[in-house]
């Protein structure tokens, strides 16, 4: 177990340097504009571990089969050794040709994974047990040629903000193990990370100062929902048979669909730290949304809103997650 | 989604894992003692069973134990650990061993790839044709296995039956592929002229003829299908009741076995033999047979290189044979041999045990008093087998008289009980006589124009000397049978052939032999001294390893670079007619002084070329067309693309200068 993170740093440190020397050879690709096509200039084949060790147990086969002067044993020998080396090539054309055109990023918050899909399109041929790696995430899939293949990974999410996707490993081991053919991609492409969705953040602040109220609030003919009695709510509005069966007091809330609108303001949050107050803010937005209340964002670099709906949440979440150029 | 660390297998990637396992090791279970080769099964099916129910790993308490046995007991059987025997029994038990504890893919692979050595192995006791051609099939299964071996993803796990036929279908595909480049490495890597370890006896070797006859000893091989050699005859073959394929002969008689004579048998014995009538020359390939016999047409007139021709006529090689032997022979098949007989021969080959055979004896000592006449005797005797005697391989078992029984009582026999009780009559009437062993017949594959002898056609027959005409070959079976000269073993034996030696069986097998020939010149035979003559029409008259390694790497470098040129040309990106056809507009548009940036749509430059050219109305019709086939259907109609692009060929647009 000693040994093993010494050969892994070492091996880092080797390939850091590699990648300065050779940058052509190596992972340090810049980054380039989708679709990304693989061909041979950019494909490389390396012979597996399991690869060696094969080669070793047919260069036994070998000296049997010479030291018995048997032909046929010999001739068998040699057929593996073509099939199984010859499968370089069939190596090689699972990955040739395959085009990564599209990447997409669903919606996530920081602390969660981040969905990604990798859309790849290939012409010809199927191509099986392709592996797509990023850091430490892993893949397997298959492609149909002229339909989409759409591979889902899911990176961890650590900050909010752009996160940049990193260098992509395409590699197969395809037919039989016996050589890795790899090709890194490092396509023009950043995900956005929502902010951390605050865990036991306080209800939406629709009675602190800056809350516009109407004079409609409560007395909608509908009924949203029945929340905890604070100390200003009006007796008349208290649900007492619902009361009655919890053991708190219990207000209806009545609502007209336009009749409430409610200000999230990041200056108003004092006394938390500022990822904090992103977080907070973050968590309202959502509970906003599914309150159905119309809010508005106030935040230093502008003001997004009044609305509803899920365009105006995802824009909420998109200022609040670049807020001061993202977490640090 | 992290990457784990180890691969558990699924049921398809073992089953086919185990699978390949088994066709490795089950050409070895027939061969293996019974005491490795049914633990072995055991334990493979066992292990089957029970991963195709339970994902339960083996206890080691179960693993150990038979990891420290099986080597003792090799040990133990064999004397040792080394060599092909006990080196094959070993892998054989340590490749199902390694099965057992197989249950991640490094595991799987490691099984495989060391089933491929096992496999190879095989070969190593029999190299006939049909088996390598079951070993290589054996061999597309240990690749469809690597191949399932690889990750799936995973909502697509693979089921037993799709991994059995993609993986066998493309394993074959790439063995086939894979033929050009094993044939140059077969073909051109240097052989060793002598081999790093061991001795490469053969001892798959048929034992043929052996230098002792006892009642059933010939019997073993007239149940044995496999050939004894193959002959062609430089000129046209002598009929089919002349072809007395002579093997040792056998003059020392115990009472029950006839035995060879050495002394006898040596070369300063020299016997004069007199050729009458046209000799016969022909090419004899031999099967090894761990035996020196040489066999010829009687008589050879000469020995072959590296052999010699005993005073009795046999041919005897002056090692075993253990490859198989190409030689020459000149026959005479009208001849006259020893004209004369000294004593102390003559007296050789009257000798009889005098305590056994009475009744037998009495018999020929009766003729001799009656007869007189040596030819009446000869006569006599098979004339008695004639008219009393039944051909049949079924023959019942002879007591301690074996003659006595076999003439007096049983009467039943095939062709050693015939020539066995003839040589004694005539010894005991006092004819000097001797038995011949050898083989009798063939069949010819007129294909090949060759002839094919079998173990099957294993016969035994008598010589017996007489005054002015020397030994002559007298086949009491004959008398008994003719067909059994005339058709061969198996049909004079007619009711008492075994199943798998039916008529039309037996008719296949001998037009199969021609590839089984094929097979042995082309492939088996091949060795050092053929591979440096090969070169010679290329100028190099001795290719040494230097010359013949030079040409292995030219030769498998053109052929990888033919491969690889066919694997990384480019693909020619095949341009999308319609696309084509409206860049071909765009052009036009172009050198008419309206260039189009990438950005404008065809519909602003529908707009815009209304614009420029108000009078022109197919231009706009164009480029909505293009409109309406990109994006109106899902895959525009050929027909449809090809009507676009004329439409757009036949486009006449004036300069935007002279429109204006």
């Amino acid at each position: 177990m000693s040994a093993q993170p010494t050969i892994a740093t070492r091996w880092s440190r080797a390939l850091g340097y590699a990648e300065k020397r050779l940058p052509a050879l190596t992972r340090l690709k810049k980054i380039e504009p989708l679709p990304i096509r693989l061909d041979r200039h950019r494909i490389y084949v390396l012979p597996t571990r399991f690869g060696l060790i094969f080669s070793v147990v047919l260069v036994v086969m070998l000296l049997g089969a010479l030291n018995y002067n048997n032909n046929p044993a010999m001739l068998l020998t040699c057929l593996l050794a073509a099939a199984s080396y010859q499968s370089v090539f069939q190596s090689f054309r699972t990955l040739n040709g395959v085009q990564l055109t599209a990447l997409r990023a669903h919606a996530c918050h920081a602390g969660g994974s981040l969905p990604l899909s990798l859309h790849f399109h290939i012409d010809t041929r199927i191509r099986r047990s392709l592996r797509a790696r990023i850091g430490d995430y892993e893949t397997v899939f298959d492609l149909q040629p002229d339909s989409d293949g759409k591979v889902r990974i899911e990176l961890p999410a650590p900050r909010r903000g752009w996160q940049t996707v990193g260098r992509i490993k395409l590699y197969s081991e395809y037919p039989f193990g016996l050589f890795q053919v790899w090709s890194w991609l490092n396509p023009d492409f950043a995900a956005l990370v929502y902010p951390r969705l605050e865990a036991d953040a306080p209800p939406l602040p629709n009675d602190n100062a800056l809350a516009v109220t109407h004079a409609q609030r409560g007395r909608g003919d509908e009924l949203a929902m029945l929340r905890d009695y604070r100390p200003s709510d009006p007796l008349r509005g208290i649900a007492w048979k619902a009361s009655a069966r919890h053991d708190t007091l219990l207000v209806k809330e009545f609502e007209l669909q336009r009749g409430r609108e409610i200000v999230l303001s990041f200056a108003s949050l004092i006394g938390l730290d500022r990822e904090r107050r992103i977080s907070r803010l973050a968590r309202w937005v959502c509970a906003a949304e599914s309150a159905q209340v119309r809010y508005t964002l106030q935040l230093p670099s502008g003001t997004v809103g009044p609305g509803l709906g899920s365009d105006h949440r995802h824009a909420c979440l998109r200022e609040l997650a670049v807020l001061f150029g993202g977490a640090e | 989604m992290k990457t784990a660390t180890s691969h558990v297998l699924t049921k398809a990637q073992f089953a086919l894992t185990a699978a390949s396992v088994g066709a490795a090791v089950l050409p070895h279970l027939l061969r293996l003692p019974v005491m490795f080769s049914i633990p072995i099964a055991a334990l493979l099916i066992g292990r089957w069973f029970q991963r195709q129910h339970t994902a339960v790993r083996v206890p080691i308490w179960i693993k150990l134990p038979l990891i420290i046995l099986f080597p003792v007991l090799i040990i133990f059987h064999y004397g040792n650990i080394f060599g092909r025997e006990p080196g094959s029994a070993l892998a054989c038990t340590m490749l199902t061993l390694k099965l057992l504890e197989t249950d991640n893919r490094r595991d799987a692979r490691a099984a495989v790839c060391f089933s491929g050595f096992v496999l190879m192995s095989a070969l190593l006791f029999d190299s006939d044709l049909l088996f390598t051609l079951l070993l290589l099939a054996a061999l597309s299964l240990i690749l469809a296995a690597l191949r399932s071996l690889e990750p799936r993803p995973l909502g697509a796990p693979l089921t037993i039956r799709s991994a059995l036929r993609e993986g066998m279908r493309a394993s074959v595909l790439s063995l086939v592929a894979a033929v050009p480049l094993a044939l140059c490495v077969f073909v051109f890597f240097p052989r060793f002229g002598s081999p790093l370890w061991g001795s490469p006896s053969f001892s798959a070797a048929h034992t043929g003829l052996g230098d002792r006859m006892a009642p059933g000893t010939i019997e073993e091989l007239l149940t044995d299908d496999s050939a004894a050699f193959r002959v062609s005859f430089h000129g046209s073959a002598p009929p089919k009741q002349y072809l007395y394929w002579r093997g040792p002969v056998l003059s020392f008689f115990d009472g029950s076995a006839w035995s060879r004579a050495e002394l006898y048998s040596s070369r300063s014995n020299a016997s004069d033999l007199h050729a009458s009538g046209i000799a016969t020359t022909y090419d004899i390939t031999l099967e090894p047979s761990d035996r020196r016999w040489l066999f010829a047409l009687d008589v050879a007139i000469a020995a072959p290189p590296n052999s010699v021709r005993g005073a009795d006529m046999t041919l005897v090689s002056r090692r075993p044979i253990v490859d198989l032997l190409e030689y020459e022979v000149t026959s005479a098949t009208h001849y006259e041999l020893d004209s004369s007989l000294n004593d102390t021969v003559r007296r050789r080959m009257l000798e009889l045990p005098s305590d056994r055979n009475i009744r037998s004896r009495e018999l020929a000592t009766k003729w001799r008093n009656n007869l007189h006449d040596d030819s009446a005797i000869i006569k006599a005797a098979l004339a008695m087998f004639h008219e009393k005697f039944f051909y049949t391989l079924d023959a019942p078992l002879l007591e301690r008289d074996t003659v006595d029984d076999f003439l007096f009582d049983t009467q039943r026999g095939f062709c050693e009980h015939y020539a066995s009780a003839f040589t004694f009559l005539m010894r005991a009437a006092g004819i000097p006589a001797r038995v011949v062993t050898g083989y009798q017949g063939g069949y010819y594959n007129r294909v090949g124009d060759y002839w094919v002898v079998r173990q099957s056609d294993a016969h035994a027959w008598s010589e017996v000397w007489l005054q002015g005409r020397g030994w002559v070959r007298v086949d009491p079976t004959a008398a008994v049978s003719p067909q059994r000269v005339e058709l061969g073993s198996r049909a004079a034996a007619g009711e008492s052939a075994r199943w798998y030696q039916a008529n039309w069986m037996q008719a296949v097998r001998n037009q199969f032999d021609l590839v089984n020939r094929v097979w042995n010149d082309a492939i088996v035979q091949f060795s050092a001294l053929r591979q440096q003559s090969m070169l010679a029409p290329f100028g190099i008259d001795k290719a040494d390893y230097g010359s013949l390694m030079s040409v292995l790497i030219g030769t498998s470098s053109l052929l990888l670079i033919a491969f690889a040129w066919w694997v990384l040309r480019m693909p020619r990106v095949r341009d999308d007619a319609l696309d084509a056809a409206y860049g071909k507009l765009r052009a036009k548009l172009d050198r008419a002084g309206a260039a189009s940036t990438p950005a404008e749509g065809p519909l602003t430059l529908a707009e815009r070329t209304q614009i420029l050219w108000p009078d022109n109305r197919n231009l706009a019709l164009a480029c909505l067309n293009y409109v309406r086939l990109r994006y109106g259907c899902q895959r525009p109609e050929d027909a449809d693309v090809r009507a676009f692009a004329r439409s757009i060929a036949s486009l006449r647009l004036l300069t935007i200068s002279r429109a204006k």
